[in-house]
């Protein structure tokens, strides 16, 4: 069969964001390259979250491994590169609603101008409501932010529009 | 001196500044006056380091040792950044000061360098970029927030930003090529970052009802850019190298 970036980007959607497990690599846009030689060597190039993400490196390893276990599939390789800024709105609506199954608050779209103000409008996950508070916009890991509902009567974490 | 030479000397004190502010608000890890204190200032250590490893690595293409090996194992002398960085944590009042007047340079920094010649370096802030929102952001809202406070936080804050203003003003220390890096387009220069900084800084503190010190008595810290370092950097490098050394090639 013939192996095309469509087929890789598809394979690519079983690779899940270690620190997110219900989204894949492909729906948080973080794939910005996918380059089949003759032989269908693959090199796949991905675009860090966060300067600081320690999660990037287990994600290239695990694309290796992944795409590695196919026979027909020559050399694999991995690269970084910052070449595709990768900000939130790369995020799919697939990528959306699989951050909401973890109990997330999606990121706000268009947001390249953050400001506390647009934080305090963070939809609560679980019951949808808008009267929430933000606590602090650093969480558990560099992608969210903590709030509570005032609703629901719950704390929630959201994934940061950056 | 040649413009490899003038863009290695700015990433180096640009990687430097990062790191060592970046293990310094790692110092803050379990000591937060609040827990969502704590985690702020680790996860603000986490981004430093980081966009540390990233600048490290421009420097690894361009003929220098790897990432680890650079911030691993040179002594004080070798470090190219400022001393406001360096400093101890202090108390809250003044590690918040020094977060404040930092990261905003930072961030006019790299909104400057989003645009460099130097195209590897220009995607790297345009990343830099998005993550520094969030640490401007937060300092600006304690600055404010005990700045307006009572009398005792506004005293805590005056005083720390009295201590650290000619330690801030050091973080601007020409380099040896600030002509090429202009003439190449590479970077704007210090001179140039220290206006807009005060232009962005200025108005933010008399919202916060913190007075910047009488303009006769700046007298900026120089030396950290040509490795002269104050008493307290040796220190921290023992400590943030101490695992690394015990084993260079232990594997994470």
């Amino acid at each position: 069969m013939e192996i095309t970036a469509d087929y890789i980007r598809e394979e690519l959607k079983q690779v899940k964001d270690p620190e997110i497990p219900t989204i894949s690599i492909v729906d948080l846009g973080i794939v910005t390259g996918i380059d089949i030689s003759e032989n269908n060597d693959i090199h796949v190039t991905l675009t860090p979250t966060f300067a600081g993400c320690p999660a990037l490196r287990m994600m290239e390893d695990m694309v290796k491994e992944h795409l590695g276990s196919y026979e027909q599939l020559g050399d694999i390789t991995v690269a970084t590169s910052f070449e595709t800024t990768w900000t939130t709105d790369l995020i799919s609506d697939e990528g959306h609603a699989a951050i909401k199954k973890h109990g997330l608050a999606p990121p706000m779209r268009n947001c390249s101008n953050i400001s506390m103000d647009i934080l305090e409008a963070t939809k609560c996950p679980y019951c949808d409501s808008e009267n929430t508070k933000m606590k602090s916009p650093f969480g558990p890991t560099l992608c969210r932010s903590l709030h509570y509902c005032n609703n629901c009567k719950q704390a929630f974490e959201g994934f940061k529009p950056i | 001196m040649n413009s490899i030479e003038a863009l290695k000397e700015l990433l180096y004190k640009m990687a430097d500044d990062q790191l060592i502010i970046g293990h310094r608000n790692s110092e803050w890890n379990g000591l937060g006056p609040i827990l969502e204190e704590d985690i702020a200032f680790s996860s603000m250590a986490q981004d430093k380091m980081g966009q540390s490893e990233h600048l490290y690595n421009l420097l690894n293409q361009l003929g220098e040792a790897d990432a680890d090996t650079v911030a691993f194992t040179r002594n004080a002398p070798q470090f190219h950044c400022s001393h406001l960085v360096e400093l101890p944590i202090g108390g809250y009042d003044f590690s918040l000061i020094r977060h404040f007047l930092f990261d905003f340079a930072e961030y006019m920094r790299f909104e400057a360098i989003k645009t460099s010649a130097y195209q590897p370096l220009a995607q790297v802030a345009k990343k830099f970029f998005g993550e520094i929102k969030y640490h401007t952001m937060h300092a600006n809202t304690w600055v404010h927030q005990l700045g307006n406070g009572n009398e005792e936080s506004n005293t805590k804050m005056q005083d720390s930003l009295n201590y650290a203003w000619n330690y801030a003003l050091g973080m601007f220390e020409p380099g040896p090529a600030e002509d090429i890096l202009i003439a190449e387009n590479i970077f704007m220069g210090e001179e140039a970052l220290k206006a807009q900084w005060l232009e962005a800084i200025t108005p933010l503190l008399e919202k916060s009802n913190l007075t910047i010190p009488e303009k006769a008595t700046w007298a900026p810290i120089y030396g950290g850019r040509v490795g002269k370092h104050t008493e307290h950097l040796q220190p921290l490098l023992k400590e943030m190298t101490e695992v690394y050394t015990i084993d260079p090639s232990a594997d994470w």
